[in-house]
Parts: structure tokens; sequence; C-alpha cells
């Protein structure tokens, strides 16, 4: 292998790492205040291409338009998620919480595959994205350029939210303990839905970019980004929103790389990431930045 | 004449009544019926011994889709004569010493069964180092797992092609038998200090290892037992169905047996049985929601995907709602049937 396919090959991996990222960040915000593998997150990358779709098609928006749409819709999705599936069971057994989670999946799922059939859809991409850029003998799509970069900016301005805003000192409180949080005078429902409306909203935001890359939309898309990206999320350390982003580039550039590498494993490439997994929980369950994982009572 | 000896006699009495009745369906009923009360059959093995790993010990197990994959596989292989595997395996030959053995279909079920509980054991330690969301995630992608490993090994299983014409060996008789089998196996370990200890695991695992209780032990042998007839499950639906491939199996499976321990009564064995029997009827009546309808000149296309709206609803109702299902812990017995009995006497 060259150097110019190697360098591809590594920039299709930190693509690929970025989406993963971004949809990890999600994961991880809602474990670190309710401890509960969203198992619907996936999904929301589903609703916010629909979204999408729907939005140019019926009410003929420009891109620019329609992509803060749809991740505002997407959020509020989020929001209603929360309200209906996990917050009648706060004080529920755990087991009951995820079995709600993976109903909610199935609901979604299904719904979407009833109200709009199973049919692959086309994502219409902007065509401002479709240019190509040659760098040194690179051929980069500008889609693969800016999706980096959307990642690492939306991660900045999260990190402020939550480093540097009373709405991140709360949530940061909550991950900490439910009922001090209370006592301290803070509505606690209010600060997850919060949450959840911001992990949904980058959810969106990357379900929109792995449409562009994949332009092919079907009501079960979101599975498999959803499961790799919680397992990026394991890899960079549960909990912590910086570590979601950095698991989701070693994933993606891992298994970009390995396929590169040997492209006799190339039918293997979906077991990559739970090979990973399964190494991780045997020599490191908290990953590469995480703290250990304290039960909450 | 003494308690124990009575119940005997009831309960021997009631599974040959329920045999009487299957030779009547079988002699009698359409082919309509019969299939019912195979999947029913079927469900029942699967309900009940994933109620053994999700009910009895609390952990979610979300891979029996695995176990009953390499079940079907392993047994379909077996039970294929050499010249049909010739046949069926176009793009790479059969391995070789799967390529000329063929045994008898109750032997095929047996290895089966311990083939999946083989499996079991080698991903145990990983599985059972973490708890809860994340043992569901590493068993959820062992599935996916098998799933890949189905279609890349095409010396094993014939890859995306999968395996057809297998002989409809599975009839009323084998999954009544070993739905029988599975309920007394399962429920003379829930009623053993095994299964005592798996619930006090359930209950609270700290205060359990403090009794003195090894968490890994017990929990391994639920996964086992739950692999092993999770397999032989798997070799029954592949000798009714007849055709196999690696996306038949899918997690869609498990969220139905999900679905159906839940709705049952999490760790009730009784509750897994009904739980069975009202899916494996209701996913063949509701096919109507699915398929297009004409009632006088309107007409109602068909709606893929509606069934599993319903499930999801349904699951999602109960979980929140009527946590405890329909049967919460409880099992059927005798004695409560007598006590109805006696007090509408008197």
């Amino acid at each position: 292998m060259n150097f110019q396919i190697f360098m591809q090959q590594l920039i299709n991996g930190i693509t690929l790492g970025s989406l993963y990222g971004l949809v990890a960040i999600g994961y991880t915000m809602v474990y670190g205040i309710l401890r509960l593998i969203n198992f619907a997150h996936g999904d929301l990358l589903m609703v916010a291409t629909y979204a999408v779709i729907y939005s140019m098609a019926l009410f003929m928006l420009p891109w620019y338009l329609s992509f803060p749409l749809a991740i505002l819709f997407t959020g509020l999705v989020g929001i209603l998620l929360d309200r209906v599936a996990y917050r009648p069971l706060r004080n529920a057994p755990r087991i009951s919480l995820l079995i709600s989670a993976i109903g909610a999946s199935f609901l979604m799922e299904n719904l979407a595959l009833v109200i709009i059939g199973g049919v692959p859809k086309p994502f219409p991409r902007p065509s401002l994205f479709d240019k190509v850029v040659d760098l040194y003998g690179v051929k980069i799509q500008v889609l693969t350029i800016y999706t980096p970069l959307t990642t690492i900016v939306l991660l900045l301005g999260l990190l402020y939210i939550v480093r540097y805003t009373e709405v991140g000192k709360a949530m940061r409180a909550a991950s900490r303990d439910f009922e001090t949080t209370r006592l301290m005078g803070i509505n606690l429902d209010r600060v997850i839905a919060l949450t959840f409306l911001l992990g949904s909203s980058l959810a969106a935001a990357g379900g929109i970019m792995w449409a562009m890359k994949y332009p092919q939309v079907n009501p079960f898309m979101g599975i498999i980004p959803g499961l790799k990206a919680f397992i990026a999320a394991v890899l960079g350390g549960i909990g912590s929103i910086v570590g979601a982003v950095v698991g989701g580039f070693l994933l993606g550039i891992g298994e970009v790389l390995i396929v590169a590498i040997f492209p006799g494993l190339a039918q293997y490439r979906d077991a990559f990431a739970f090979m990973v997994l399964i190494f991780l929980l045997i020599f490191r369950p908290t990953g590469i930045m995480g703290e250990a994982i304290v039960d909450k009572a | 004449m003494d308690k124990g000896l009575k119940k005997t006699i009831l309960n021997i009495s009631a599974i040959g009544l329920l045999f009487f009745a299957l030779w009547l369906f079988d002699r009698y009923g359409t082919e309509y019926h019969v299939r019912i009360l195979n999947n029913i059959a079927v469900f029942i093995i699967l309900a009940v011994s994933y109620n053994l790993v999700n009910g009895i010990c609390g952990v979610l197990h979300l891979g029996p889709n695995a176990f009953i994959t390499i079940g079907a596989y392993t047994s379909a292989l077996l039970t294929m004569s050499p010249a049909e595997k010739k046949i069926s395996f176009i793009i790479e030959p059969l391995i070789w010493p799967l390529s000329v053995i063929q045994v008898p279909f109750w032997m095929s079920l047996i290895i089966a069964g311990l083939v999946s509980t083989v499996f079991a054991f080698l991903i145990s330690y990983p599985v059972f180092r973490v708890r809860g969301d994340y043992l569901a995630i590493v068993t959820l992608g062992f599935g996916e797992v098998v799933r890949v490993l189905c279609n890349a090994l095409q010396g094993v299983t014939n890859g995306p092609l999968g395996l057809k014409g297998l002989k409809p060996y599975t009839n009323l008789w084998w999954s009544w038998a070993i739905a029988v089998i599975t309920i007394v196996v399962i429920q003379r370990l829930i009623n053993s200090s095994w299964g005592r200890a798996m619930k006090a695991i359930r209950e609270d695992e700290i205060a359990a290892k403090a009794m003195g209780i090894d968490p890994f032990r017990h929990l391994l042998m639920a996964f086992l037992i739950n692999a092993f007839f999770s397999g032989v499950a798997g070799g029954l639906l592949a000798h009714l169905i007849t055709t196999i491939s690696p996306t038949l199996f899918t997690f869609f499976l498990t969220f139905n047996l999900l679905m159906i321990i839940v709705v049952g009564g999490l760790g009730s064995t009784t509750g897994a049985v009904i739980g069975a029997t009202l899916f494996a009827w209701g996913s063949e009546a509701l096919r109507i929601v699915e398929s297009p309808m004409q009632i006088g000149s309107l007409y109602i296309p068909g709606i893929p995907g509606m069934r599993m709206v319903i499930f999801s609803v349904i699951l999602m109702v109960v979980i929140i709602f009527a946590r405890k299902g329909i049967m919460g812990q409880r099992e059927f017995s005798w004695d409560w049937v007598f006590a109805k009995i006696k007090r509408k006497h008197t």
C-alpha cells in the first residue's frame, strides 16, 4: 500500500470516526445521568434523516434551513422519548428500564416502516458537498473534510455548555448524585430533558452526515451505527464526553484501516467493533478516559 | 393418598391429556392448526429456558438468537445427506468431516444443543465480567458476530445462500415432547438449591455473595442451560421451516422472546408458557393487519411492520404500567386449583 492510498483510507477513517463520536456523545451523556443505555438512540439518526427528506420534499426548504429544523425536531423526539419511555420508570428496577428502551427502539423503527415503507430512499445531498479536492494526489471529497470539522465544533460547543454554564453544572451534579442534586433545588426532570435534547440533536447531526456519506435511507439504518457508537463510548470511557469522541475516532480509523491493510477481512468488518468491545471488557472495562463505574443507589 | 403421589398422578394425567389432544389435532386438525401448535411448542422451549436467565437470575441476556442460529446450522448440517450437501454447497465445498457425516434427527438435536453450550461456555467469561446494560450489549454483539460468521464462513454455512431443502422431521410429537422435557428440567432446577441461589443473586448480588453463593457459577449454569435448549429449539425450527439462512434468526427473534417473558411475567415459567402460547397464536391471528383487506367496496392495503408496532406497544405498556405481567413471579400449582375447587363447594 502506497502513501496516497494510506492517507485516503486514514481520512475515510477519520470521517467515519467523527460520525461515531457524535452519536457516542449522546450515549455517554444519557448513561452518565440515568445509568441507562438508550437503545433507541441509534434510531434518532433515522428520524433526523427522514425529517430532512420530508422537509425538503414537502416544504421545499433549502438544505441550510432543513438541516437545523431536522436537528431541532430530533431533539424534541429525544425529549418525548424520555417523557414516554423512561420517566415513568425512574424508580423501577434497571432491567425494566432497559426493556422499555428496547421496546422504544423497535417502536420507532417499525412506526417508520409503517408510515414511510421499507423501500430505501435516496438522500438529497446538497451539491455543495460533492466537490472533490486534490491534495498532493490524495483525492478528498469536501464532505469528508466538513464532517470531522463539524464534530470538533459541536464538541467544543457542548464542552462549553457542560463546563461553564449553570445548566451544565446541574447536569454534572445530576450525574453524581440524584438525591443531593434535588436537595439543591434543581429540577431534575428538566435537566434530564435537556440532556436528551442535546444528545439527540448531536445524534441528528451525526445522522444527517451519515446519510450524506451513505445516501441510502431506510427505517433500520440507525441500528448498526448506534451499536458501534455505543462501543465507541465504552472505548473512550463511558460518562466522558471527550472520551466518546476519542473512542469514536479510534474505532472508525481502526475499522477502516484493518480492512485496508487486510482486504481478506472485509467480510468480518461488522464483527470487528464487537471484538473490540469484548477485549475491552476483559482487560480495561473503564475505557481509555473513564473512571470506575459506580452504581447509583 | 399422600399429597406428593396425588400431584404426580395429576401431572402425568395432564401430560397424557395434552398428548391425546395433540393426537386429535394430528389426525383431524388442518395444516394451519398443526403449524401453530408446533410454533407454540418451540416458543415454549425458547421462552421457558430464556426466562431462566432473564427472569430467575435477573440478568438481561440479549443473545438467544445466536444460540438458536448455531443450533439450527449444526442440526441441519448433521441431518443432510452427503449427496445433498454436495449439491447445496456451490461456492465453496463443505469442509471435510462435516461433508460425510449424517446422523439421525434426534442425535442431531442433542449435538446442536451441545455445540450451542460449548459456544456459550467460550463467551461466558467476558459476558459475566460485567452486569446490567453492558451484559446486554455484549450478548447482543455476540448475536451480530454469529451472523457475520455465518455469512463469511462459506465452507461451513454456505454463506448467504443458507441451507435449503431440509427434511421436515419436526412434528407435533418431537416439538411437544421436548417442550415438556424443558419445562420439567427447568422447573426442577428452579426448585432446587441452585434455583434459590439464582433468585438470591437476582434480588441482591452482594448479599448473595456474602451468604457464600458464587454468582459466576450460578449465572454460568443458567446461561449454559439456556444455550442448550436454545440450540435444540434451533434444530427443531430448522427442520420445521426447512430453509435456513444467516438472516433468519436475528435480534427480532430475541425481541419476541423478551416480549413473551415480560408479558407472561418475568421469573415465572407458567408465565413464559402462557406468553409463548399467546404470542404464537397472536402473531398468526394478527397477520390480518398486514394483509390487504376488502371490506365491501373499500380496499385497505396491507401494512407491513404493523404487527411489530403492536408488539412493541404491548411490551412498553406492560413494562411501564403492569410490570408484573400476567403471572408476576407466581407459578401454576395444583394446590391453587384445589383451593379454588374447595372454595366453590363450601
